[in-house]
């Protein structure tokens, strides 16, 4: 069927109308074009979002506190809601499931200086599995420590933004900063893949921060991580029972009433990429959809132009017959060229997009999209799906070419 | 070569039925050089056309080389076509986009033959008819006579056992009419069946049998004295 006959038939009939297959190549190509460029956006959507994600540990669970909006048991609404020490405590209780945890305290202000160098900056009074909470790693020294915790150590961790703004290029471990006017040890420096903003942070021990401030045991918020499970809707049901039993545990001893929506926030990671994920599946159908119906139209051009060249060569086709083609292979030689340039003009349309992709996508970082680009299978995809839609567009041209009765086709006009 | 028996076919025109042929009794053998005559609405051409195989009786019965030729389907039609026919126009149909040669070549390609033996022997045809010297060239660089050359050239190509010529010199001014004649007589001499359609007395008369058609029956059948296209020339 390929053979190096049809192949020259095919080269001196598109030889012989250059314009109106390049035309017709220029409306496939440009469907494919579009088709691959929206898939790569989606992708690129999709790894913004992820980096967002990337700030945290996928699976954080927070719970902060806020002001009730019921009364309850005497007590009036609009009370705000302070959490301690004992609150996370019970909010742990014995839930061996936990792999880290952290409580936070916050100071108001946050004018960190070094010498000379100051800055303005989020202060936090942390834990030590507060590192793995925020996916934060270790550049220099280390992070808090247990032993910081339980000594209420005068030490500081800060993030590689200040020490930056502060340092330049010295080393800041061992050196002494100043924070809300009481010096404080440096002793370590880390990275956040949440970028400047998660990495202009200051992080004291907890109770270090409860002492400074004169807050007793108060604690501001506190997080959660549990194992890691791969299936999605098992994680989020994992989850939701653990977060249940936490709102039930801490509204009961804070007096909060069971229905009252405000009290305390909790925000579960797993809940919050659902939605997103949920969205960009959306919006990736949606992409393919609209590349799809883009094609669709290239598609619908081509098969109208084998059409009209069906129709022009309704005598050539006739003559073939009368010399003894079978309809097969008129059929064939339809297809063939159909298939063709569909093909071919798709992967020119393929491999531009693949390559504005390539050089163009990595240079594009903004928040909502991160590397637009596609992977081989999505390629290959549209690859088998140029060659069905050759087929396709040329079906119709090529069953009418095969029914033409060499007798009509011939007859003396 | 050719066995036909009381041969009918009708055309339908909306409501209307148009009765072409009413009925032909008439038999080829190999070597002859008939003409059909007839003026238009004889049927001569449907008569060639069911003869060529591309349309059929409505009822009788056709034998070609002893093979009866009867509700065929598309592709086993083609194949008879391809192998035992040989068809040249009025408007010689060669393909413009293809050299004279690839023109020849055509049936063979057809006939699956390989693209060497194809060329070669599209080449000693169209050497065969005088215009080896124009194996390049397209259809549009060619004459009127020159152009049915070709057409004969590839009818002959493919070895068919009868050649149907349907008012092959229609397109030509006469000198050029009878050179092509000259051409035909010449391949007839060699031995080949030929079947010519033809409302121009004189061709007919280079004939040896005139079949006289005339509202869908035949009315006369006569072997003639063959004139000699050269004679004219």
């Amino acid at each position: 069927m390929f053979s190096l006959e049809r192949w020259q038939e095919i080269f001196e009939t598109i030889s012989k109308n250059k314009l109106r297959t390049f035309l017709t190549g220029v409306s496939v190509g440009s469907g494919i074009f579009i088709l691959v460029i929206l898939l790569g956006v989606s992708v690129g959507m999709q790894n913004g979002v992820e980096d967002q994600f990337q700030r945290d540990a996928a699976n954080i669970i927070n719970i902060y506190p806020g002001y009730t909006s019921l009364a309850y048991k005497g007590l009036n609404p609009k009370r705000r809601i302070q959490f301690t020490d004992e609150d996370y405590e019970l909010a742990l209780g014995d839930k061996e499931e936990v792999v880290y945890k952290s409580s936070v305290y916050q100071n108001r202000g946050g004018l960190t200086s070094y010498k000379k160098e100051f800055g303005s900056y989020r202060v936090e009074g942390v834990m030590p599995d507060f590192q793995y909470l925020e996916s934060a790693s270790i550049i220099e020294g280390r992070f808090i420590n247990q032993s910081d915790i339980d000594n209420a150590e005068k030490v500081v961790v800060i993030g590689n933004r200040v020490k930056n703004d502060l340092f330049k290029d010295k080393s800041p471990i061992g050196e002494y900063i100043i924070v809300t006017d009481l010096n404080f040890k440096v002793v370590g420096v880390f990275t956040d893949p949440g970028g400047e903003r998660e990495e202009s942070r200051v992080f004291l021990p907890v109770t270090t921060t409860q002492v400074v401030s004169g807050a007793g045991n108060k604690i501001r918020s506190m997080g959660f991580t549990l194992p890691k499970i791969d299936n999605y809707e098992e994680a989020l049901a994992e989850s939701q029972k653990f977060t249940a039993e936490i709102e039930r545990d801490l509204k009961a001893k804070l007096m909060i009433n069971p229905m009252d929506t405000s009290g305390l926030y909790i925000s579960n990671n797993i809940e919050n990429t659902k939605e997103i994920y949920q969205l960009i599946s959306a919006m990736r159908i949606f992409f393919w959809f609209v590349g799809i119906a883009t094609l669709l139209a290239g598609i619908i051009g081509v098969s109208n132009i084998m059409l009209i060249i069906v129709k022009e060569r309704t005598k050539e086709i006739g003559i073939r017959k009368a010399l003894g083609a079978r309809p097969i292979s008129i059929i064939g030689m339809i297809l063939h060229e159909s298939i063709f340039v569909t093909a071919f003009s798709g992967m020119v349309g393929l491999i531009l997009a693949l390559s504005l992709l390539e050089f163009v996508g990595p240079l594009i970082e903004t928040d909502f999209m991160v590397n637009p680009s596609v992977n081989f299978s999505i390629a290959i995809t549209t690859v088998i799906l140029l060659i069905i839609a050759g087929a396709v567009a040329g079906f119709f041209p090529s069953w009418r070419g095969a029914s033409i009765k060499p007798i009509d086709a011939l007859r003396d006009e | 070569m050719i066995e036909i028996k009381d041969l009918h076919k009708s055309y339908k025109i909306g409501k209307n039925s148009l009765h072409v042929l009413k009925g032909i009794n008439f038999s080829v053998k190999e070597g002859e050089l008939v003409s059909i005559m007839g003026s238009s609405g004889s049927g001569k051409s449907t008569l060639l056309n069911i003869l060529g195989i591309l349309d059929e009786a409505d009822s009788g019965t056709y034998h070609l080389d002893g093979v009866p030729i009867k509700n065929l389907n598309e592709r086993v039609a083609a194949n008879y076509r391809n192998k035992f026919l040989g068809f040249i126009f009025q408007s010689f149909n060669l393909i413009n986009y293809k050299s004279a040669l690839d023109n020849v070549a055509l049936p063979l390609y057809y006939q699956g033959l390989p693209r060497g033996e194809r060329n070669d022997r599209a080449m000693s045809y169209l050497e065969k008819v005088g215009l080896a010297d124009w194996a390049s060239h397209k259809p549009n660089e060619l004459s009127g006579g020159q152009k049915q050359r070709v057409a004969i050239a590839r009818a002959l190509g493919s070895h068919p056992k009868v050649l149907l010529a349907d008012e092959l010199t229609g397109a030509l001014d006469s000198t050029t009419s009878y050179e092509i004649m000259d051409l035909i007589q010449k391949i007839n001499d060699e031995g080949k069946t030929i079947l010519v359609v033809t409302h121009e007395e004189d061709i007919a008369q280079m004939t040896k049998r005139i079949v006289y058609l005339k509202d869908g029956l035949i009315i006369k059948d006569e072997k003639v004295e063959q004139v000699r296209a050269l004679s004219h020339v």
